[in-house]
């Protein structure tokens, strides 16, 4: 646990603690990429085995407009993210506590959305329990909401300790962390996206 | 990245562009176009790649070399997404016998050919 | 829900077990509560961040799980050689074949494995400590709760009963009512959390916590295999969280993954098991590999042969342990050409395997060998375990497989290579640094009758299973009321018996040597130690390191011996940071375990109580800015003056 402090550079990246929670992060990253992986696979596996519940090309052709909705909401959320981290590389608490703010506000409505469109689907008796193609469906989108959902609670909790400390070399290896995860959530959520929805209304 | 001073973030502002386009180009593909439908899932896989990409490397400072991460950011992405190209691709090729469900939807990748392959062994 | 179904009844063993659970409980709490050491528990040990302690807990836990999984062996054993006797029924006897196998793969080699590279790794390399000492102690506790959920399955609700790969639709709700399949789905959920939370600890801890100077080819050979094994563990235990997860949802909340129903696929269960199941046999072997290159060179007294050899084949056999998993279900039918493809992945890992083997033979040749006790678990493990090696190729031929596959032949083939790499690697581990953790050497001739007793066992248990698998004998058969299979199942009995022996003067030798060995006086206990963690003093101080050495090749204790220089340098002592000790580890992951058990009975209600427990005691960690301490110059002086006896 040498401390090994740097004069210069990024805050977070400035004590060995700091670098070692970033690099311990990114291979927790490595981990989800093979988490929803086979979470994806399971669903490729499945697609098509929708026994009595309705085929999902047409509930995805008819939701098509709020899919897109949803994804520039999080696609906008990723960017205002990485603008957040850019104003905590400038000092500035107060950038960063708006930007995240933002970021969080536009996860919410994601959120929103996608729970109404659960809902949709399940009015329209494609439940988790109705088929092998519903239940990977849903645990695949639902995996991701409740990464979202835990994103959001990690967050508040930062905007609260960043309130309490200011910006330190803790501080802001806290909410690097939490925007390489917002961002991986965008990662994931391309790739729902594609692979669910838009491979779902051409098959 | 070098934009850590600047006013303006250039790279997140380019990055978030970009995946805008990438994602209309991808929509319209599935809703206006009139390519063949494997063309289609390839391109749009292809373009959910290169948003990947955008985000790794414009938002996630995957290459940042202060973090003296080294190269294992980029490793532990790379091994990651090729193992998820092994899960994925391995599993549906494994998986590709489909125990006969009746009625054969579109899902059943390689149905047919193993259907030949299952009357070769009946042979 | 009735008390009598809470509790399982109506089976004389279990009663027994019941009793015994009570006994032992009781008298644990009685002794600790008589001494007055519970602050003394609560302190030192439920509290530790230190990774020694926690490698310590781990390999205890182990060795108590080996007790538990070999005791269910000899139970199946008596059952094979004596079926007219009765002895277990056909419920009880699947119940035991899955417990065995779980606790073995799960709950004994893993954590044996994890508990050495806790205290060695860091001594290894030049650390103080992990990268995240909190995030190590999490690991253990979700590894300890995790077994104990599982194990406590015996005496409360029944044990799973669908065999340690849990197949559905066997293992699914339809077929497997009652909370038996959720433990096992649970138990290896919640101790998943902590191996991965392991595998990304150790990876930092290696990748930027290692002496100045050292490049990752100075590292020591069990630290490189330490270093495969977390890549493997990061990138195959998702695919294990996943696969359990899908299947709890199938049994608890109705989804139809692995179902009949709803066009369900059964076998895609099989597939994501093993897609994580390959890799995790080599989980457990890699680090073996270590062990047994360390020892080998050790008392060989050479550097080991072909260093840069060995960690290329290690990389290339992480690499390839994701492309076999078909090999375990050839007969499932997945066609020609899928089964073609998996047989010669498989076949080609034979090869990096072979070249390591001829590593260690280099290492031998022309070298004055040194015949203690790790040493001869390391020789005996070489052809030992090419037996097991090899039957692994001739299984690893679909044509073939379609014969062998779930006969005695597999099972003999699967322990070959589990108990001769894994189990000895342990035993040659436990004994080679048994010194660095406890001041003093197990006793070298109880040592070689354990080894005597387990080795002969060993091969005259597992010996004859090949031919009883060629015979025809058949895996989880409970009655074997065939006259020509008799003879060599009552032989192997015995050779099970053989081990149980052997097991049983091993941890004799663990009380008589606490009691009668010699203390240890340098840190270099066998006096031809190679690399790092024998250049401490004995016990290894708590900050391991006073001045971490400057390192810039191979076995670098080597020359420090020739110069005499220590990890103890006056001038250049500095205060050295610490992270303090804490009780939130233990809390955090008995909310986990407890809404773990809530949802085993489908209390859901309950389950959901204690997922907001665990939510909330992580909200208080994440608001817990207690950084640790640092340890002044003058302490560090005292402790090494008075452990180096200046």
């Amino acid at each position: 646990m040498a401390a090994e402090e740097l004069k210069s550079g990024p805050l977070e990246y400035r004590s060995q603690e700091g670098r070692m929670g970033i690099l311990g992060f990114w291979i927790f990253l490595g981990a989800e990429v093979v988490l929803f992986a086979t979470l994806f696979a399971t669903y490729a596996v499945l697609f098509g085995r929708t026994a009595d519940a309705p085929a999902p090309s047409e509930l995805f052709q008819s939701g098509v407009g709020m899919t897109l909705v949803m994804t520039f909401l999080l696609l906008t959320s990723s960017f205002t993210c990485g603008i957040a981290v850019h104003e905590m590389r400038k000092g500035n608490a107060k950038g960063l506590a708006t930007w995240l703010i933002i970021t969080l506000v536009l996860g919410l409505g994601f959120l929103g959305l996608e729970i109404y469109e659960f809902n949709h689907y399940v009015h329209e008796g494609a439940t988790l329990p109705s088929s092998a193609y519903w239940s990977a469906f849903f645990v695949l989108a639902g995996t991701h909401g409740l990464h979202v959902t835990l994103g959001i609670g990690w967050a508040i909790c930062l905007l609260i300790q960043l309130k309490q400390r200011g910006l330190t070399n803790v501080t802001s290896r806290k909410f690097f962390v939490v925007s390489l995860y917002w961002h991986f959530l965008d990662v994931i959520w391309i790739f729902i996206f594609t692979g669910i929805y838009l491979t779902g209304m051409v098959l | 990245m070098a934009d850590t001073n600047k006013k303006v973030p250039t790279q997140h502002v380019i990055g978030f562009l970009l995946s805008l386009v990438m994602t209309l180009i991808a929509a319209w593909a599935v809703i206006g176009s009139a390519l063949p439908t494997m063309w289609i899932i390839i391109s749009i896989f292809v373009l959910a790649f290169l948003q990947a990409g955008v985000q790794l490397f414009m938002f996630m400072h995957i290459t940042e070399k202060s973090s003296g991460g080294g190269h294992v950011p980029w490793n532990m992405m790379f091994h990651g997404f090729a193992l998820a190209a092994i899960v994925v691709a391995g599993s549906l090729f494994t998986m590709s016998f489909g125990f006969d469900h009746g009625d054969m939807h579109g899902g059943d990748h390689g149905g047919n050919e193993q259907h030949e392959e299952h009357s070769n062994h009946g042979e | 829900m009735a008390l009598d179904e809470f509790f399982v009844t109506g089976e004389p063993l279990i009663y027994a077990g019941m009793v015994s659970i009570a006994l032992v409980s009781a008298a644990i709490i009685f002794l600790l509560t008589y001494f007055k050491r519970w602050g003394w528990l609560w302190r030192e040990w439920l509290t530790t961040v230190d990774h020694k302690k926690i490698g310590i807990m781990y390999i205890l836990s182990a060795l108590v799980m080996l007790f538990r999984g070999g005791a269910d062996a000899l139970m199946m054993r008596m059952q094979l050689a004596f079926p007219s006797l009765e002895f277990l029924n056909a419920q009880h006897y699947n119940e035991i074949f899955t417990t065995h196998g779980t606790v073995m793969i799960i709950f004994m080699a893993m954590p044996f494995l994890i508990g050495l590279m806790n205290i060695i790794v860091p001594l290894q390399i030049g650390a103080r400590d992990f990268a995240f000492p909190f995030v190590n102690a999490l690991s253990f506790w979700s590894f300890f709760l995790g077994a104990m959920l599982f194990n406590i399955s015996f005496v409360i609700g029944g044990s799973p009963d669908a065999g340690w790969t849990s197949y559905t639709p066997l293992a699914g709700a339809a077929m497997s009512p009652g909370p038996g399949q959720n433990f096992y789905l649970m138990g290896l959920q919640l101790s998943g959390i902590g191996t991965l939370a392991t595998g990304i600890n150790l990876m930092v801890t290696i990748l930027k916590m290692r002496a100045p100077g050292m490049k990752l080819f100075h590292m020591p050979i069990f630290t490189w295999s330490t270093l495969v094994t977390c890549f493997i563990i990061v990138f195959a235990f998702p695919i294990l969280t996943v696969a359990l997860a899908l299947l709890t949802i199938d049994r608890i909340f109705g989804s139809q993954f692995f179902t009949l129903t709803g066009e369900g696929l059964p076998m895609m269960w099989a597939n994501l098991f093993w897609m994580w199941g390959h890799p995790e046999v080599y989980i457990v072997i890699l680090p073996a590999f270590g062990i047994f290159s360390e020892v080998i060179a050790t008392f060989a007294k050479k550097r080991l042969f072909g260093y840069s050899a060995m960690v290329w084949s290690m990389i290339i056999i992480a690499l390839l342990s994701f492309i076999v998993w078909v090999h375990h279900f050839f007969t499932m039918g997945a066609g020609a050409f899928v089964n073609s493809v998996f047989s010669v992945s498989t076949m080609l890992i034979a090869v990096p395997t072979g070249v390591k083997i001829f590593n260690w033979l280099g290492t031998l040749y022309k070298s004055k060998i040194e015949f203690t006790v790790p040493m001869l678990w390391s020789l005996a493990f070489i052809p030992s375990f090419i037996l097991g090696g090899v039957t692994g190729v001739m299984l690893g031929m679909a044509a073939a497989d379609y014969q062998f596959h779930n006969s005695y032949f597999l099972v003999a083939h699967f322990h070959y290579v589990l108990i001769a790499g894994t189990v000895f690697a342990c035993f040659a581990g436990l004994v080679y640094w048994y010194p660095k953790m406890f001041g003093h050497k197990m006793n070298e001739r109880i040592g070689k009758w354990a080894f005597w007793l387990f080795l002969i066992g060993f091969h005259v248990c597992f010996f004859p299973q090949y031919f009883l698998g060629l015979d025809g004998m058949p895996r989880r058969l409970f009655v074997t009321n065939i006259a020509e299979w008799l003879p060599l199942n009552v032989i192997s009995t015995v050779g099970a018996f053989g081990m149980g022996a052997g097991f049983a003067v091993f941890v004799f030798n663990i009380y008589y040597s606490y009691r009668y060995s010699e203390r240890e006086k340098t840190g270099d206990a066998w006096g031809h130690g190679r690399t790092l963690e024998w250049s401490t003093t004995t016990p290894v101080p708590f900050y391991n390191f006073a001045t971490v050495p400057y390192v810039d090749e191979i076995d670098p204790y080597v020359r420090m011996k020739e110069e005499g220089k220590t990890t103890f340098d006056e001038k250049k002592l500095k205060p050295i940071h610490m992270p303090s000790y804490t009780g939130q580890p233990i809390i955090m992951m008995g909310f986990l375990a407890f809404a773990s058990f809530a949802l085993i009975f489908e209390w859901i209600p309950l389950a959901i109580v204690g997922l907001l427990l665990a939510v909330g005691s992580m909200i208080y960690r994440s608001f817990d800015y207690d950084d640790g301490y640092y340890v002044p110059v003058d302490e560090i002086k005292r402790t090494e003056r008075k452990a180096r006896g200046l």
